[in-house]
């Protein structure tokens, strides 16, 4: 191993690895084990059936609107926050944090009663035809408000450390504000945005307590993956569990792999040679 | 185009950043802002290019007020201390960045042929898909440039830009900057705190003090007519002596100098280490060398006067001369100002 001058690159290598294994390889190891001792014919029968592919469908549409929304409001959120000051802004800026603080439970039980037919949102919205608790838009709810915070965060300190010399010239160059935003701010948010994407999509995918309050748990058409995976597992079906959890895990791989490789492209530009 | 500021006033919540400066810059003229850190001279830049409003006065160019006309309409070209490329751009993108979103629309083979042409003339040919992360710095100064040329300024407009750069490269891109500004023959203004830089560069020197300006003049006035104590100190090493004024002529211990024009009292004497020189024979400031410094060009003597002040002078290469000789500084030429 070549000499290095920081100190304490076995110990803290050794002791990461060690965590890593128990605590991430083992498990999903596990889970790989469990599910591949059904065979494949059970395999596939399984996480190909009417209700599994249902419950996958709402999970990941609701999770994919999720996301699009707090693409929207987390990247105005990191632009109001970084680059105005205005009386409460800390407060605001705390704020963000609170879904991560908050237990996903209270935060499901807290929408619910906003969104039900009796409640403060929900009395508003029921009279106009709009029905928020137990279906697929209060998962989307309780998904955006659980996530929230992960793009605001990835977001927040690419935007503080932007050069305001990168505008000034653009606006020097005759550039008008939509058109700096568009081809100067935006390109160097990108990275930031895709990271934040991948982080709340995947959080999405995997959310269960604040959702299964609001969500109604209807099979076939507002039962969330997680929950059905809760619910094998109640019946000590452990394989089919497996199975349907691998599904959301090869998933949420993909994903990863999609936005680290749409992220590296982004990147592009800062290869030196 | 010509360039007037009228009495223009900034002011930073509590600190005047610039107060009242009137200034004109001729058409096609090379005009250095001179001055030491907060003397509001990239305060005063920033003004004329618009990114920052004056609180009082005005801003012409030519004869029409640009004062209120916002920098995206101003017809400016700004370059930076740090570049402020855009890295996600490639170095030709970024110098067709103002063709593309100006309202004047090109064409695309227009705009390829210009930023060919603006490749050649800061000599990067064949740079143009690199992006500002694959260049040096010298380069990255040069795209910078050619990026402020790219919308046809009508003044340009440069912020302390070799700050940021090395010596060597500094000295070349200095020279490269003055043929440009011969070949384009645009306006020039840029904000500099080095005196050598000032001095090698421009047509015109305007040297600032506390957001107001001290002197201006061309190179030779203010070298060799500085009209304060500040501008003789900021424009390069001088001792200081202590003097005294009787009958039109400065006493400084056993040296005495003609000045004109000074009122009788105390005064202090500046002058250049190569405003001295060292004799063994009075008349002079009596001294001992307390030691020499050798350098390419000459050598560097450091004496302490009797009165107990520190004087620094050269003398030319043959000369023998040693720490703890004895003997006399004398004056060749020096400033006087009364204190």
């Amino acid at each position: 191993m070549r000499r290095n001058v920081l100190p304490g690159l076995r110990l803290s290598l050794g002791v990461t690895l060690f965590y890593v294994g128990l605590i991430v390889v083992l498990p999903l190891a596990a889970l790989a084990f469990k599910a591949a001792s059904l065979g494949p014919a059970d395999y596939w029968r399984i996480v190909s059936s009417d209700r599994a592919l249902a419950s996958y469908q709402v999970t990941v549409l609701s999770a994919f609107g999720a996301t699009l929304f707090n693409l929207f409001f987390g990247l105005a959120l990191a632009w109001v926050l970084t680059r105005y000051s205005f009386p409460g802004k800390r407060l605001v800026d705390a704020m963000v944090d609170l879904p991560f603080a908050l237990p996903t439970a209270v935060a499901g039980i807290a929408l619910t009663a906003l969104f039900s037919a009796n409640g403060w949102f929900g009395s508003i919205l029921e009279p106009l035809g709009i029905r928020v608790a137990y279906t697929p838009i209060g998962i989307m709810i309780a998904m955006c408000f659980t996530s929230l915070p992960f793009i605001v965060r990835t977001v927040q300190p690419v935007l503080e450390d932007l050069d305001p010399a990168l505008e000034e010239a653009a606006q020097s160059l005759g550039g008008s504000d939509w058109t700096i935003f568009r081809k100067v701010i935006l390109p160097l948010l990108t990275p930031a945005l895709l990271a934040g994407v991948s982080l709340s999509f995947a959080r999405s995918l995997g959310e269960f307590g604040a959702i299964i309050f609001i969500a109604g748990n209807q099979p076939m058409s507002t039962e969330i993956t997680a929950l059905l995976i809760f619910i094998r597992l109640e019946e000590y079906d452990y394989q089919a569990a497996a199975a349907i959890a691998s599904v959301l895990l090869i998933t949420a791989f993909v994903m990863l792999g999609v936005t680290n490789w749409l992220q590296a492209r982004a990147l592009r530009y800062t290869a030196r040679g | 185009m010509k360039i007037r500021l009228d009495h223009v006033v900034k002011t930073f919540e509590t600190f005047r950043a610039v107060r009242d400066v009137s200034l004109e810059i001729e058409s096609g003229e090379l005009v250095a802002l001179l001055g030491p850190s907060g003397s509001g001279k990239t305060t005063i830049l920033r003004m004329v290019a618009g990114l920052e409003y004056s609180d009082g006065g005005h801003i012409y160019f030519g004869d029409q007020d640009a004062t209120d006309i916002p920098v995206r309409d101003r017809g400016v070209g700004f370059v930076f201390q740090h570049y402020a490329l855009f890295p996600h751009m490639t170095v030709a993108q970024n110098i067709a960045f103002g063709m593309k979103v100006s309202k004047v629309k090109r064409e695309k083979a227009a705009i390829d042929a210009r930023v060919t042409d603006l490749l050649r003339l800061v000599r990067l040919e064949g740079l143009g898909d690199r992006f500002p992360a694959q260049i040096s710095g010298g380069q990255r100064q040069r795209v910078a440039l050619a990026r402020a040329l790219a919308v046809d300024p009508k003044v340009l407009l440069l912020d302390e830009p070799f700050g940021a750069l090395d010596a060597n490269v500094r000295r070349d891109l200095r020279r490269w900057l003055r043929e440009i500004h011969s070949e384009l023959g645009i306006t020039t203004l840029f904000v500099t705190h080095d005196q050598e830089e000032a001095l090698d560069l421009a047509d015109r020197v305007v040297i600032l003090k506390d957001g107001q300006i001290v002197q201006q003049g061309t190179p030779e006035e203010v070298c060799r007519d500085p009209q304060s104590a500040f501008v003789m100190k900021f424009l390069g090493d001088a001792n200081v002596i202590a003097a005294e004024v009787r009958d039109g002529k400065a006493y400084a211990s056993g040296a005495a100098i003609e000045v004109a024009g000074l009122a009788d009292g105390k005064a202090e004497l500046y002058a250049r280490p190569a405003d001295l020189d060292w004799s063994l024979q009075g008349p002079g400031i009596p001294a001992s060398i307390t030691r020499v410094l050798d350098r390419p060009d000459g050598r560097r003597v450091l004496a302490t006067a009797e009165t107990g002040e520190h004087l620094e002078f050269d003398v030319e290469p043959e000369r023998v001369v040693k720490a703890g000789d004895g003997g006399f500084v004398t004056l060749r030429r020096a400033k006087v100002f009364a204190v």
